[in-house]
Order: C-alpha cells, then structure tokens, then sequence
C-alpha cells in the first residue's frame, strides 16, 4: 500500500481519513480535510496525528450541553440590531424599486407578516430563454400587471352621446406591448351592457357607449372600474425590470405571485424567488419557508455589514417554524404558545393570561426560564441544569 | 432555618365563595375606619386582625410581629351579586354557549362523546391543540339557535361593553337586561361535564364563582397607609376603594332590608357594580376611571400587574438586588483587563461573607478589629445560632473579635482579588455582564482597562456601571469559572475577538512596529519595564554603529515560542494593498516560531471586533489566560511607546494648501455646472428619467450623483496628498479612530446634507432658508456645504449641517426603542432553549427544536470563521515546520 518512502498514496488517506471522521464530522469538512491532505506526503503516523488532532479540535469546538443557545442567539440578532440604520428605503442594486431594508424589514421578518411592505420577486428564466433580451422583454411584458389606467391619457364623459372616450397613450402601449385591441377585448369583458368601439376620429381612443343612460353619481365608480381593468398580466406583479447578471437577463419584479408566476413555461422554477415568506410558505412548504427565512434575515444583516453567525439566524428561524407553519415571534406567536401561564403573564397582557388560566384551572409546571425566574428558584439552563451530586463512599 | 420548600407548581383557579370564607378572619361591615383616636377599627378594612403593620403590635391572630405576620384575608359579603370585570368575555361566552333553560352545552349529544374523547387525547399531547379545539367547540356551541337537549328557541344574548348583559327574546324580539343575579342562576345550572369540554376546569373555576357574593379582602400589608409628616394618614388606592365598596354595601344592605323601591335598590347596585370592577381593574374601556380626589386615576388590583412597572415585570422577572453599587467610570490602562478599580468608600459598604475557620481566623479577627469604617474591616457577624451583630453598634470590637471562633460568618469588606460583576445598560448581550477582579482603590470612580470598552459599549463621557457581588460560594466559583473577562474574549455573535486593542492602542502598535521605529536599549528595557516582564533581550537588529532593536523584535518577546500567524494588516488596501509575503509596504504579517518577521500590527491583527486575527488565533490556540496576559502586557507596551514617540492630531495636520484649495474648488465648480446643467434641462424637460422614476426624482438622483461624486474626488485629491506621517492619517490608516470621510469633511468639504436621503428642501416656501431664492435648485441652496471643518463653515452652511445631525439624533431615539421591544420579543420567545446532552436542542418541554445545534454542533463562539474547525490551521499545527 505505501510507497517507497514510507508515506501513504493518497486513495489510502482518503480512505483512512473517510473510515475515521466521516461519521462524527459533517460531510464538508470531511471533504475539506482529504482535499488538503493531498498536498502532502504523509506517513501513517503523521496522518494519525492530523487525525488525532482534528477529532480533539472538533470536540473542543462543540457547543457544552446545556448552553442556552436560544438567549444567546436573540441576544447576538438582538444587539446588532441597535447598530442598524432605521432607513426604510435604499437601493438594492435596482434603482428603479424600493426596497425595506435594516431595522424595519428585520421586525417584518420576525412578525411574520402576511405580506411584506415591498414584496419582489426575482424571476430566473430557463436557460434555453434567459440569454436574449428581446425574449426576456416578451416575457416581463407578459407578466406585468398591466391595466387600463397605465396606458390611459385621458377619460371623457359624453353624456349627449351616452358614452365615455378613453385617450390611450400610444408611448405606454408600445411599452406594454399590447395594442388597442387588446385594451377593447379586455373592456369588453368587464364593462357589460355597453358597446365598446374604436373610435374613428383617433385610432388611439375608445368609445364605450352605453345601453342604459349613465347615472351621474355612479360616474366615479364606472370611471374606476374601466380603469382597473386588467388587460393582461399576472395578477400582483406591479412593475418588471429587466436586469443583466452575468450572461443572463433576470426579472425583478415589485410584487409576487408564486402560484401563477410558477406556470410560466419559460421561467426557471427551481431559481424563482420571492421575499414573500408566507406565500413561499403556502405554495413551497415549510422548510422552503424556514430556508427563505434564512436567507432573508441574513441578507438584512449582511446588508448593514454586520456579522452574524447563521446558527443563530437557525434556530430563530427554526422556532419560527416547528409547527409547520410560519408563527411570528411575538404573543400571537411563539411566545403565546407556551404552556406556562406564568411566562406568557410575564411577557405582554398580564391579567388577560392570568385570567384565562384561572378559568382553564392550568398548572404551571414551573418548567422554563421566565417561570423560575418569578419564584425565584434556578433557571433550568446552564450550570442549573445539571445536579452534581458527590458521592464520597464511591470507589474508582 | 427552617426547612427549605420548593415550589413544584402553580396552580390557578377562581376562589369560590366558601373558599373565601373559610380563609377571612373577619367579615367587614363597617365603611369608618379609624376611631377618633387614630386606633384602628375592628370590622373595618383597616381591622386588627388584617394582620399586624405597626413596628411591635402582635397579630391578633397569629401571634406574630410585623416581620413574621404574612396579613390575613377578611371578606365582605355582597348584599346583591355583581359580577367580576375579568370574567365578562368568560360569561359572555358561556352564556352564548349554553341554554338558557336546561343550562346545558348547546353541543348535539350525538357528538358530545367524540368531541370529548377528542379533547382529551389532544390535552395529553399536544396542551395547546387543546385549547383551540376547546375554542372551537365553544363557537360551534354559540351558532345553534335551539337547545339540542330541551328543544328551547335560544335568545339572543348581547353583552353592552363593559359589563351589562341583554337578553333579546327569539319571538317578541324585546331587550331584557339581565342582572349578576340571573346571570348567576343560569351559569349554576352548566353540568361539569360540558364545561369540560369547553376547557374550562369546573372543580377550581365553576362559572358561577366568575359573579361575585363574597369579596375577598386583602390583608393590609399589601395596602399600606402613609403618614406624611403633618402626621395625616394617608390612605392606599386599595383601602379608599374597599372603603366605597363597603360603604355601598351597607346601603343596599340596609335598603334591601328596609325594602325601599326598586329603582333605589337597582341605582346602588350599578354603584356597587361599579366599585367592585373598578376596584379589580381601573382601566376598564368604557368605564369612567375612578379618581382620587385630586383627580388622579386611582391604582387598582390590575394596574398593580400590568406593564412594566407593574407586579410581573418590574417585580417578579426583575429584582432589586442587594449588595450592588453603580458610580461613574473612568479609565485605568495600569488594571488588567479583567479588573475593576473599586473605591474605598463602595468597598466598605459591600460585604462577602466569610466562615470563619482555623486557617482564615487570625485575618478575620483583623478585620473585625477594623471594624465598619476601615477599610479592610467587616460590617456583620453572623454567630452559629443565627445571631447577627451589626458591627456598627458594638462597643468592644476587641472583645467580640476575641470571640470570634470557627463556624462564625464575618461579612467582610471586599479586597482586591474578590470576584464581583461588572455591568452597564443596557445589557443587550451577555458580555454586558462579565466578571471582574477587585482592586480597591483611592478616588470615586469604579475603573475598568480599556479593552473592555467594546463589550460595554461603554465610554468615559460620563457613563456609570454597577457592580455587584456574588455573596454565595456556588455563585462566586460560577462568575470564576464563567464569567471572567478572559472567557468573553471571543463573542458568540460572530467568533471573533471582542476585546482588543481600540485607538490609542492600535496608534501605538502601529507606531511601534512599523519599519522605521529603531530602538536604543535603553528604550527597550523601558518599555519592557512598562510591560512588567523581565526577559533576556533577544540578538540586536542592527549592531553597528549602534545596537538597536526593533519594535517587530520586541513585540516578539510577548509571543508565545511555537505561534504562527500570517494575513493582511489594516493598512493593506489601496496602494498599500498586499496579498502574500512579497509585501513592500510591510502591510502582510507574517508570525513564525513567535517571532513577528513582518508587517505592522494595527486594527485587522490585533484591534477588537476583528475575526480570524493574530488576536483571536493566539486566544484560540494557547487559552484566554495566556491572551489576557498577553494584552495586559503588550498594551502596556503600546502606550508607552506612545508616550516615548509622541503621538497627537494637531490642526496643520488636516490643513490644505492654498494650490490644493484651489483644486478642491475647481473639482466642486465643475460639479456645480454640471448640477446647473442638469437643473437646466429638467427645466426644460429635456431630461432623461430614470426608469420608474419621476422627473423630479430622477433629477434629484443625478445631482446627487454628481455630487457625491465630487466629494469623493476632493477627498481623493487631499488624502493622495497627505504625508505618511499625518497622524489623522495614520489613524484613519491603520484604524485607530476615523476614516477617509471624516478626513475629507475635516480638510476639503463636508459635501451634501441630507434629510430623509433627499437635499434639503423642506423650511420657508420653495427653500430652506430666506437666504437663497425661490425654487433654487442649485447645489449650495439645496444643502451642499462646500466648506470643510477646518475652514469653517457659513452660517447657511450651518444650518443645513444642524438638520442633517439633527435627523442622526431622532433617527437613533427612535430605532433604540424599536429594536429594543425587538430583543426582548426574541428573547421572551427563545430563553427556555438548552443543549442537551445529546447535542439536541430543546425547550422547557423537552420537544426538540433542533436535532443537531445549528447541524453541526459547533459552539459559534469557538468555531472559527462560523466552520467547525479550520483544516489548514489543524494541519499546518500537526506538521509544524515541516510544510
């Protein structure tokens, strides 16, 4: 097996090194190891060693059983986030949208709100499509929400003729990419009872003449709804940029809809992503949810320079989600779900929870932090987790 | 002592009205409390055996004297029931919920038995599933609009906030109102069986107890009265409204009796009503609060809970301590870091108690001879019967020092070398607490090292710091063991150090390594002397004409023999910039066999809040211990070298020349015609607009570009120009204190203000000071301050530089109070998590969070760079100086 000077061909250190640490070290290190140890000429007892010392190393670095590894993880988000800018918008490499960054996008994250104050989405496109603009123009005009108002000039009321003339911007239209037709079967749709019509004045206005006469205090809502009316697009998606990374055209879009979005033939599934947890969390699942939650909350921090270990960033994200849906950290969440009336007291609405208790006739076990710290016994953490009793009569 | 008793649970529950009987000493009748003599009166709510307030009186009954008397409950028995505040939502519910004529759970009897058999299963798994279902069960119940069990057409039940109950008739469709009384009957007639199942707990909260016949009164030490000093006894809030409630109830009592008409009976019991929910909760939406007679809301029993100067939090979560002291801080470079300068006067006054033994009694005699007032002396004595002397009062401290024997307590003074802990608020993580070592000391100020600034987050501008100590000997090995300043070194936030050098540590580590500093021995022994090591000095660098060492050299002779390090220093960016060993600039270090060979140490080796620096490898590998003695020593060293070379900012340091000057305002000028430019073709709208932007908007985009741009390269222009021994310079270089910024503000232009990320605009119509005219788009209108610290600015100037700082302010108020609910929310939602033993994490109920702690068990705070251990390091320990 060795070669001539005693040291090991490096099959045999792979081997050796995968025998001893795979089952005790995660698979990155593993790897990490063999991909280092191939620069040396090692002899069996020096490889012996290197092992020795990696598995001592390992265990000194691992966390002390009993540690309260959740207060120091609130405390590590915690204290960096006294250091953030309370800046609600800033650029985040597209200029042409805003986005909730520092402080108040963190506090979003941990409430678990339903929607974000800017949602987006960015939409990879499948390989075959992601490399040409033109079809990624296609594909953004597509999806964008487009509806009546962004391509209008002007709206008129005729009461002599019964009708309203929408002035059609010839500019938007082409941005848009749909044409006067459209715009006229998308009316035709919603508007009932009226004859929708090119006008043939100006190709560019329409005339919606109306059967019935029109009722001057309904004009405001007939106006409104002509114009939220939706000509094509997903619905959600407010507004599409087109964005060049790399080889490839990316659409960032303000707003999100996984579900329709996701339909898409052209558009890559695996690579789509939103900054939507609850929505990720209803169309992706929970580890999908747990995983964005991650990503999310690193990103904020990383965003204002500050370093955070992800462990911690885990397991917040981890409390957020075990019961397989995404709960807020808060008293309608994760703090309300604890079994300890005592606790849930000591956190927010005091009487409310003491009350509720009393008529559920509860127990407070005393088992977490908050309730031994209100009796004044040990928190069953740390060094009082443990109960070291010595036993003189014991022999070795 | 008596025996120790461990509370095991609590449980909760509503006191029934025998209950409440059966614990009251009295019944209290009368609404006078005193006599005319200020005695007390019996049947009162201030009545004797309420328990005993005064210093000496004996508790009628239990004997006891203020210390001892916990207080007894009395009762009043309520004329006419009314019903509890806090139970209105649970009544109301109920009332929905149930029938009003069989008084049976509107839940079909074909389901009963499933739902039930339901409800336990899930209380045994899954307490909380429970608790929905049960809400379910009981909404379910309030839709049916006929009794599944006698058939009875339900009313409508509607609840007129706060606390009055209608009952509309199905078929006449009148409003009844309903009083406590009947409200009473019919939560009587709920078998225990259905409450069950709406999760109530009938054998400790049955309905009916939720409308109150007997009222509980409190004993008196919970509602003390003060005497001021015109010796007017003043009462509690509780006491005034017990009084009104008894007062009320005797009237309707007598009334009732009397049989006065109705009107009048129903008017004092709203009154009564009244009393008693304002008497349980003063805040009660709807209701006119109760006042005192100087109009202030009175405090009742739900205001002592709430909040966070109420019962819970401010008094059960946390808790005035004891033995603590809090004064100014100042520095002291001279402690080591994990010291603490206490003055003499707070170290008389803090005591740890000492067992006196045979080994330790001679020295406790001492200080019992010193007595309270000398320092080092002792307050107390504690004999073995449980005896305590104040040492105050004793005359013959000789005498009871002779006394003094082997199982005594002598709480002692504190003296150098006790273990105490050192915090400062607000305390966001747990280095805000850490362990110190006494050092008494003249002055009045607690002293710290200044390495410790970062993890306090302290300065000396006038912060304070508490202090407190550990009085049990668990709790002193505890802060030994884990609380130490060493052992804080390496934040668990990130993995790195966070106790380092700070400014003028890092200044004079940068001063003392960097190439040119040569050293006579003199200086040498000097600064080694200022280290408080003795060592053998090591071969000069440069022998001839003269010996000299150089600083690298003498930095060496702190490093551990067997320590390797290399990686970029601070200064190693922009033209310094160096990647490997090839290093010009001296900006790469290299540390082998302990021996620094090259590069200067400024904030990335050794600075605090740095991760994978020479620092962190050096506490990583050799212990705390080592590295805390290593900064102890070695930032001794810095300062003193500072001290020796002279190190200071001074005003030509950030000066510019008038050639400079010139070019600065050229840069600004060329920026201000293009500003104007661009402020001509909006006007024309002939400017382009960034996508999704308005005009507006993309014209403020560019010209702040453009802007920005210029300062940037004004900045460049002066900083190219400063000499590499500009001490702004170097600091900024090395990191010591400032950046590039801040010396482009000090020497060449502040550049542009903002507020809210916009030029400044908001203030008199169309501008923000009279100064400028109307719509003035420019550049110097809109905020751009083109002068620079060092040449002053103009008044406009100024105050547009004030609304700028101005916002910093609001903007830190506000954030501190938003991150801080924040914090406390992760905290409250995280604090029950631990390690298992088998690396799990879990939380007070034992269910697993995670099955392996952030996957792959590393402690953050000893990983590496957030890996579990660092490959290259391990090998490269293994194999030494082989690779």
């Amino acid at each position: 097996m060795s070669s001539g000077n005693g040291s090991l061909n490096p099959s045999t250190i792979d081997r050796i090194v995968e025998e001893r640490l795979s089952d005790r070290l995660p698979k990155n290190i593993v790897e990490e190891i063999k991909q280092a140890l191939k620069r040396f000429q090692l002899t069996e007892e020096s490889l012996e060693k290197i092992i020795n010392e990696v598995e001592r190393e390992a265990q000194a670095n691992m966390v002390e059983p009993g540690e309260p590894v959740g207060v120091v993880a609130a405390q590590s988000i915690g204290e960096p986030s006294t250091q953030m800018t309370l800046r609600t918008f800033h650029y985040a490499g597209v200029r042409e949208l805003n986005v909730t960054l520092g402080l108040p996008r963190l506090i979003e994250l941990v409430d678990a709100k339903k929607v974000p104050s800017t949602p987006l989405t960015y939409v990879y496109l499948k390989p075959e499509y992601s490399k040409d603009r033109e079809m990624a123009v296609k594909i953004a005009q597509r999806i964008e929400l487009t509806k009546v108002v962004n391509v209008t000039l002007r709206i008129d009321i005729d009461f002599l003729s019964n009708a309203m003339v929408l002035t059609l911007d010839a500019d938007m239209l082409k941005d848009k990419g749909v044409d006067v037709d459209d715009v006229i079967k998308a009316l035709q749709k919603s508007i009932k009872k009226a004859k929708i019509t090119q006008s043939s004045e100006n190709p560019y206005q329409i005339v919606i003449e109306f059967e019935e006469a029109i009722d001057p205090t309904q004009v405001e809502k007939i106006r409104e709804k002509i114009l939220q009316t939706r000509i094509k697009g997903v619905k959600g998606i407010n507004k599409v940029i087109i964005q060049r990374r790399g080889d490839e055209y990316v659409l960032v879009c303000e707003g999100s809809n996984l579900v329709e979005l996701l339909q898409f033939e052209e558009i890559d599934h695996r690579r789509i992503r939103t900054n939507n947890i609850k929505e990720i969390e209803a169309v992706l699942g929970i580890e999908a949810a747990r995983a964005a939650l991650i990503e999310e909350i690193l990103n904020v921090l990383e965003e204002q320079g500050l370093d955070v270990d992800i462990r911690h960033v885990m397991l917040v994200a981890d409390m957020m989600t075990r019961t397989g849906t995404v709960k807020a950290i808060g008293r309608h969440g994760v703090v309300g779900m604890k079994s300890s009336p005592l606790a849930r007291a000591a956190f927010e609405v005091t009487v409310k929870n003491l009350v509720d208790a009393a008529v559920r006739g509860e127990v407070d076990e005393l088992l977490g932090v908050a309730e031994n710290v209100i009796v004044g016994s040990y928190i069953p953490v740390g060094t009082a987790k443990t109960r070291v009793v010595y036993n003189p009569y014991m022999k070795e | 002592m008596s025996e120790e008793k461990v509370i095991a649970a609590v449980k909760f529950g509503i006191l029934s009205p025998d209950e409440i009987r059966k614990m009251s000493v009295v019944q209290v009748t009368s609404p006078e409390t005193y006599y005319e003599d200020g005695t007390p009166k019996a049947f009162s709510v201030m009545d004797p055996r309420l328990g005993a307030i005064e210093p000496g009186q004996v508790c009628p009954v239990c004997g006891n004297t203020m210390k001892a008397c916990p207080g007894h409950f009395g009762h009043i028995e309520l004329a006419l029931p009314v019903i509890n505040v806090l139970f209105v939502k649970h009544i109301y519910d109920l009332l929905k919920a149930t029938c009003p004529r069989c008084g049976r759970l509107k839940i079909p009897p074909e389901v009963f038995e499933k739902y039930r058999r339901y409800l336990l299963k899930l209380r045994e798994r899954h307490p909380y599933l429970a608790k929905l279902f049960a809400e379910n069960i009981k909404r379910q119940a309030m839709k049916a609009s006929v009794c599944p069990y006698c058939g009875a057409k339900q009313p409508k039940i509607r609840l007129e906030k706060p606390i009055t109950f209608y009952e509309e008739d199905p078929e006449t469709r009148d409003k009844i109102r309903l009083n406590p009384r009947e409200i009473r009957r019919r939560l009587e007639m709920i078998p225990n069986e259905d409450l069950e199942l709406l999760g109530y707990d009938p054998k400790d909260a049955r309905p009916e107890w939720m409308v109150l016949t007997v009222l509980p009164v409190p004993p008196t030490s919970i509602r003390p009265s003060i005497l001021i000093e015109t010796g007017i006894r003043s009462e509690d809030d509780l006491t005034h409204k017990l009084v009104d409630i008894v007062r009320t109830n005797e009237r309707l009592r007598e009334h009732l009796a009397s049989g006065a008409p109705e009107i009048i009976i129903d008017d004092l019991w709203e009154l009564l009503q009244y009393h008693v929910t304002t008497y349980l909760d003063n805040e009660v939406p709807g209701l006119p609060p109760a006042k005192h007679r100087s109009g202030r809301p009175l405090k009742t029993l739900a205001q002592r809970l709430r909040g966070k100067e109420g019962r819970f939090r401010g008094n059960l979560s946390g808790k005035r301590v004891d033995f603590s002291a809090r004064t100014v801080i100042s520095p002291d470079p001279y402690l080591s870091i994990n010291e603490v300068g206490v003055p003499v006067e707070i170290a008389k006054v803090l005591t740890v108690p000492e067992k006196v033994t045979e080994w330790n009694i001679e020295e406790l005699r001492k200080y019992v001879l010193n007595g309270p007032y000398k320092w080092p002396g002792a307050n107390y004595i504690v004999t073995p019967d449980g005896r305590r002397i104040d040492l105050r009062y004793v005359r013959d401290r000789k005498s009871i020092a002779e006394s003094l024997a082997p199982g005594y307590i002598v709480e002692r003074h504190i003296k150098d070398g006790d273990i105490v802990l050192f915090n400062r608020q607000p305390s966001l993580h747990r280095m805000s607490m850490m362990g110190h070592v006494v050092k008494v000391l003249p002055g009045r100020t607690f002293r710290l090292h200044l390495a410790v600034c970062p993890p306090y987050n302290a300065d000396f501008d006038g912060d304070e710091m508490n202090l407190h100590v550990p009085q049990t000997e668990d709790a002193r090995a505890e802060a030994r063991i884990l609380l130490k300043v060493q052992n804080h070194i390496l934040t668990p936030r990130y993995g790195g150090v966070i106790i380092g050098a700070i400014q003028d540590y890092v200044s004079g580590a940068y001063i003392l390594t960097i190439k040119s500093t040569l050293l006579e021995k003199e200086e040498v022994v000097e600064l080694l002397a200022a280290a408080g090591i003795v060592k053998e000095l090591p071969e000069p660098a440069i022998l001839s004409p003269k010996k000299y060492w150089t600083g690298k050299q003498v930095v060496s002779l702190f490093l551990p023999e067997n320590f390797n390090y290399h990686g970029k220093s601070n200064i190693s960016s922009g033209n310094l910039r160096c990647d490997d060993i090839n290093c010009f600039w001296d900006s790469y270090i290299v540390v082998k066999q302990g021996k620094l060979l090259m590069g200067v140490l400024d904030k990335k080796p050794i600075g605090a809040e740095q991760q994978d620096s020479l620092l962190y490898w050096l506490c990583k590998e050799y212990g705390v211990e080592t590295c805390a003695t290593f900064m102890d020593r070695v930032f001794r060293l810095f300062i003193r070298t500072l001290e020796i070379k002279g190190f200071t900012l001074r005003l030509d340091d950030v000066e510019v020349d008038e050639e400079t000057r010139k070019q600065i305002i050229d840069i600004l000028n060329k920026a201000f015609e293009k500003v104007k430019d661009l402020v001509d073709r909006y006007v024309r709208r002939e400017l382009e607009v960034v996508p999704g932007r308005s005009l507006e908007e993309s014209l403020e985009i560019k010209i702040l570009e453009v802007l920005a741009e210029a300062r940037d390269r004004a900045g460049e222009l002066v900083v190219s120009k400063l000499s590499p021994i500009n001490f702004a310079f170097a600091m900024a270089r090395t990191g010591a204190r400032g950046n590039v910024l801040n010396l482009t503000q000090m020497m060449a232009t502040l550049g542009q203000m903002t507020v809210r990320g916009e030029r400044i605009w908001r203030g008199y119509m169309g501008r923000y000071l009279p100064h400028f005219k109307r719509n003035d788009l420019g550049a110097i209108a809109r905020g751009f301050v083109v002068n620079s610290f060092c040449s002053g600015l103009s008044v406009t100037e100024m105050f547009m530089h004030a609304a700028g700082g101005r916002e910093g302010l609001v903007d830190t108020a506000v954030r501190t109070s938003q991150s801080g609910y924040m914090q406390r929310r992760l905290i409250n939602a995280l604090l029950d998590l631990y390690v298992e033993y088998d690396y799990t994490v879990r939380d007070s109920t034992g269910s697993i969070i995670q099955f392996a702690y952030g996957e792959d068990k590393a402690d953050p705070s000893k990983a590496p760079h957030g890996k579990l251990l660092n490959v290259e390091r391990v090998i490269e320990r293994v194999l030494g100086g082989a690779m």
